[in-house]
């Protein structure tokens, strides 16, 4: 029995029935400003609410935002105000060492340079994610061979990501981010850096891990990619506006 | 078990262990890099350990020499006072069983007692004839020894045999010749039994010896033992007593030896006794080490700058890896710990690969010159030690710039 297997009952919207699990990701008026003369407002006070096993796409052109929103959802940055409850947990004020251990246990992040090692193994690639997880050492081998063989990748266990396509790297840095079993999967441009083929089996990908229960949030510039989810979300010039 | 686990086992955290390994690919993964990162400390290092390393095998060279005579030779004789006519004379006297009281002594290999015999106007000849009309030829001096005098003076018996306790006690008449002086007397083999006179008495030479390093003016003497000297030449007193001392047993048989042989006035002994072995070689040391000690500094502090650019180079080269590695929950103590950990195993490597170099090339350089390598170990293991070291402090900044690095722009820039 996985994370994923847990989850995925509620579709969505957001609960409301305090019984209910708290959201996965919920923004209470975050906004994050740089300082500056005048200061710059990368998002003005936002809200949103993602449950547990829900596919959100946001949108924008670049420069609106997307980024800044993905640094905070991703506690790579904090709130200049407001709120974000990471699976129900406060992460505004949380300590540095606080917000590194919820990234290795709730996040897992594709990007859309792949960041791959160069110089280690797929397999070797996928394991990096587990030491810093927590992932039990007897385990972390067999968790990475099984990740790597959920994204097909099973046959390149022992290859440099050097000798890869650019979808079998993103494949890759998806089967990294899986393999601690987040409770959530941001993605930024994952398809940005792909030809329309591997694109396409990235996305079929993320369809596979949405409908085995994980929450998936897919930061985009491409419309066809931001299709592929249930809800989205607009950012234009820091404001941020679901889409029905 | 689906809340994820706030408190993971401590065996499963991000462990020393991970670390090292993390490190250890870090470091592996551009071989020809490392090879020129360590190149200075390898250098440096070595050349410590070489400069170090000959100073103390020439400086051991330099006692060896002396040591071989002069650091295990020992004399006491009675100490002597001046008197009013400006003559000298001595206080006291050393006991005829000198020997054996030194002897037990730990450290004392042989002692001997050697004493000078006044002839008075008695010849030694090989043939006793008188004849007025000859000129009179100088004596070849008369010693009186006790039985161990050769190992005491490290001399050999070329032929015959030296006298023992046994000629001693019963006053025979048996000489041993200095090689010198038996060339003088015309004795050529002992196995004829000749015999020597001094007077009128006859000597029977029962052996012949050369080589006596300690006091070489017995090569032209005649050596008979202290019991016949006492009853035939009217020895009274012993004169000296020559010790052969285990090396660096000097300083401890000094002030052990007079309290032995004059319980109850040891300060009537006057002992001269090698110096420790130290004083020497360290005075040696001194001057050829100051100068290579700093050239040697200069290269480890090369060396130092040499793993700290390299390493700094690295973090620059892998902001997108640290950047990852924060994503993934790498805390900035964990991302400056890996850092810091590559850079002290590089200057550790290279402190390895250096004082190995360093012993290598001592050892060739005194085989080449027939020397004996010494090389103190422990300078050897602080070398390698030192490079480690060099690596810590070199890494301290690179470490420091790395945990610094934020993510954020680190990814988005990343390849």
């Amino acid at each position: 029995m996985t994370v994923m297997d847990l989850l995925g009952a509620p579709q969505g919207g957001a609960p409301t029935d305090p019984d209910q699990p708290p959201p996965v990701v919920e923004l209470r008026a975050v906004e994050r400003q740089f300082p500056g003369d005048p200061p710059v407002h990368a998002l003005y006070p936002a809200d949103l609410q993602v449950g547990a096993g829900e596919y959100l796409s946001v949108v924008g052109p670049s420069g609106s935002g997307k980024s800044t929103l993905l640094n905070l959802l991703g506690l790579l940055d904090r709130p200049s105000d407001g709120e974000y409850l990471l699976d129900g947990i406060p992460t505004a004020h949380a300590g540095e060492r606080e917000r590194a251990a919820l990234r290795a246990r709730h996040i897992g992040f594709v990007f859309q340079a792949f960041h791959l090692l160069p110089h280690r193994t797929v397999l070797e690639n996928v394991l990096l994610a587990t030491i810093y997880s927590g992932v039990p050492r007897a385990e972390r081998r067999d968790r990475a061979v099984e990740a790597l063989d959920r994204v097909g990748l099973s046959h390149r266990l022992d290859f440099r990501p050097t000798v890869l396509s650019g979808g079998e790297r993103q494949r890759t840095a998806v089967a990294r981010a899986v393999v601690s079993q987040p409770r959530v999967l941001l993605a930024d441009e994952p398809t940005g850096n792909l030809d329309s083929e591997s694109s396409a089996a990235v996305l079929e990908l993320f369809d596979e891990l949405h409908a085995s229960g994980l929450t998936l949030l897919v930061i985009t510039h491409e419309d066809d990619v931001s299709a592929r989810a249930q809800r989205r979300v607009r950012i234009i010039d820091g404001h941020m506006r679901e889409i029905a | 078990m689906t809340t994820v686990a706030h408190h993971v086992p401590r065996t499963d955290r991000f462990g020393v262990s991970d670390l090292l390994a993390e490190a250890a690919a870090g470091i592996g993964a551009r071989p020809g890099r490392l090879v020129l990162t360590i190149l200075g400390t390898v250098l440096g290092i070595a050349s410590v350990v070489v400069t170090v390393g000959l100073a103390q095998t020439a400086a051991g060279q330099i006692n060896k020499q002396f040591d071989a005579v002069a650091a295990t030779q020992g004399v006491a004789k009675p100490a002597t006072s001046r008197g009013f006519g400006g003559d000298t004379r001595a206080v006291g006297t050393l006991p005829w069983d000198s020997p054996e009281r030194a002897e037990r002594l730990n450290g004392v290999e042989a002692a001997a007692l050697v004493s000078e015999v006044e002839l008075g106007d008695l010849d030694v000849t090989a043939v006793p004839v008188h004849d007025p009309s000859a000129p009179r030829v100088a004596n070849p001096a008369v010693i009186a020894t006790s039985p161990h005098a050769m190992e005491a003076l490290g001399g050999t018996v070329v032929q015959g045999r030296y006298f023992d306790a046994g000629h001693d006690q019963r006053a025979d008449r048996v000489v041993v010749l200095g090689a010198e002086a038996a060339r003088r007397l015309g004795v050529v083999r002992v196995d004829r039994q000749p015999s020597i006179f001094i007077g009128d008495r006859a000597y029977q030479v029962i052996g012949i010896v050369d080589g006596v390093l300690r006091r070489t003016d017995l090569l032209s003497a005649v050596l008979l033992p202290n019991g016949a000297a006492r009853a035939d030449l009217a020895l009274t007193t012993p004169g000296e007593l020559h010790l052969h001392l285990q090396v660096a047993a000097g300083p401890v048989v000094g002030s052990q030896l007079p309290t032995a042989l004059s319980p109850n006035s040891p300060e009537t002994v006057d002992v001269q006794m090698p110096a420790g072995r130290s004083s020497v070689r360290e005075s040696v040391q001194a001057d050829i080490n100051a100068i290579f000690l700093a050239l040697g500094g200069v290269a480890l502090l090369i060396g130092g700058v040499g793993i700290a650019n390299v390493t700094l180079l690295s973090v620059l080269e892998r902001v997108g890896e640290i950047g990852l590695r924060r994503a993934l929950g790498a805390t900035r103590r964990q991302i400056a710990a890996q850092f810091m950990v590559e850079s002290v195993v590089v200057g550790m490597l290279g402190g390895l690969v250096g004082a190995a170099l360093g012993v290598a090339v001592v050892t060739i350089v005194s085989a080449a010159s027939e020397w004996t390598p010494i090389l103190d170990l422990r300078m050897v293991g602080a070398a390698a030690l030192s490079g480690g070291l060099i690596g810590l402090l070199a890494g301290l900044y690179p470490s420091l710039k790395a945990a610094s690095i934020e993510p954020i722009s680190a990814l988005r820039g990343g390849v």
